[in-house]
């Protein structure tokens, strides 16, 4: 394992011990499978490769998994088997060095809202090592049915169309729907109702409390072309404005993406299921075929750790392969 | 030449009859038309579809990922279209009709009923 010392911190704008152009460049890497861990004000990276199994086990307070979009009941060329791909995603999970306390999945858990669907990924998922999993729908999860039956598998405790939120560690998580509601021409939306919630939700926290949001469709315009975005996101990151560290978890575009907003990191996870194409880069966002052997190095989990007292959480990126 | 000119003629007064009642011919015609409306690569093609007043539109969808066609007031709502599933209605009232998958807003089309 070798530290990379022109990794040291150059403009600490925030005194919140992260650079910038370090982070920006640390996360580039964490696409390739890295570790971007803050110790002692420096942001430093290590290739997970090259690391043995025990590593960080002390350093991380807080640890979970973000998975998304398992499509479980897709059946195409791109993937001909989601559940082998979820299982390979449970195996990955399983094997972390530090078990995860929980599983975050960000939606489009089946392909067509189908009850059988839904059975097999919960069946899927009882193998893995965390003790919870915290899910929010995507928009393949309310069909037919105006998402009655994803409110009564997944979000019974929740309000409206199953926004909800939960502290662990003192973080603060906040899980939205962005998928309902959805206007022809339009993005994802969140609707006054919610927003109205998540202004009450985080009235009284303290400003140094982490936040974590998580929703199906990005809270930033990644492209808006193929409705990659919600076009009322703004309004909520305004009520998280107040808040030192902010972080969104989302999924929906089947391929990694992060970006840094000035307390507001932005990061979408990997499908379980297949990728698709980056932005423009083709016709639309449908399943992208790649070679066999090659699927499970575009298909991926999201390892996040916190560690009370640091500023920014390591959100590292790993692949099925 | 005098039987292409009786044949104009004729044509012109079998046309002229049938644009008189509007209906009797030209309806006929349009209730046993259905016009196709093909989904693929996140779109709908043609995205503008211009039919007569009854004509049923047939959507298919031959995409990989399933898709709806809903009217706003949800005058029309398919259930949702895996692969090669199909959605139909028939337009009974002349009038602009746009629509969109809701599963991807982005995808708009518009039937014309004339």
């Amino acid at each position: 394992m070798s530290e990379k010392k022109r990794d040291e911190l150059l403009h600490d704008h925030n005194h919140d011990g992260v650079d910038r152009r370090g982070f920006l460049k640390c996360m580039a890497w964490a696409g390739t499978g890295a570790l971007c861990v803050m110790q002692g004000g420096v942001l430093k990276s290590y290739s997970l490769s090259g690391m043995p199994k025990q590593e960080f086990q002390a350093a991380g307070e807080l640890s979970f998994v973000q998975i998304s979009d398992s499509h479980m009941g897709f059946n195409k060329p791109a993937n001909s088997d989601v559940v082998g791909t979820l299982k390979a995603a449970v195996d990955k999970i399983n094997g972390l060095a530090t078990p995860p306390e929980f599983l975050l999945h960000t939606g489009d858990i089946s392909h067509l809202s189908k009850p059988a669907e839904f059975d097999t990924v919960n069946q899927i998922l009882t193998s893995v090592s965390a003790k919870d999993v915290f899910f929010v729908p995507g928009e393949h999860d309310v069909l037919n049915d105006d998402g009655r039956q994803y409110l009564e598998r997944y979000a019974r405790n929740s309000k409206g169309a199953g926004w909800y939120s939960f502290d662990k560690k003192g973080v603060h998580f906040i899980a939205l729907v962005n998928v309902v509601n959805l206007k022809a021409g339009g993005l994802g939306t969140l609707g006054r109702e919610q927003l109205e919630w998540v202004k009450q939700d985080v009235k009284h926290l303290k400003h140094s409390t982490p936040i974590v949001v998580f929703a199906h469709i990005p809270l930033w315009t990644v492209y808006p072309e193929w409705g990659w975005g919600t076009e009322d996101s703004a309004q909520a990151l305004a009520y998280l404005k107040k808040f030192g560290s902010v972080t969104v978890l989302n999924g929906h575009i089947h391929q990694t993406m992060q970006k840094v907003e000035g307390n507001v990191t932005f990061h979408t996870a990997a499908s379980t299921a297949f990728p698709q194409p980056a932005p423009g880069k083709a016709d639309s966002p449908g399943p992208m075929k790649v070679p066999s052997e090659q699927l499970k190095s575009v298909l991926g989990i999201t390892d996040v750790n916190y560690v009370r007292g640091r500023h920014a959480l390591a959100v590292v990126d790993s692949t099925l392969a | 030449m005098s039987a292409a000119i009786v044949l104009v003629m004729v044509a012109l007064g079998i046309s002229g009859l049938g644009a008189e009642k509007g209906n009797f011919a030209a309806s006929a015609q349009a209730k046993s038309q259905t016009l196709e409306v093909k989904i693929d690569n996140f779109s709908f093609g043609p995205a503008e579809l211009t039919v007569p007043v009854g004509a049923t539109v047939t959507w298919t969808n031959r995409d990989d990922i399933p898709h709806t066609v809903v009217h706003p007031d949800k005058l029309f709502k398919s259930k949702v279209l895996d692969t090669d599933e199909t959605f139909s209605f028939t337009f009974t009232s002349a009038g602009s009709y746009s629509y969109f998958c809701s599963i991807h807003p982005k995808m708009t089309g518009k039937v014309v009923v004339k």
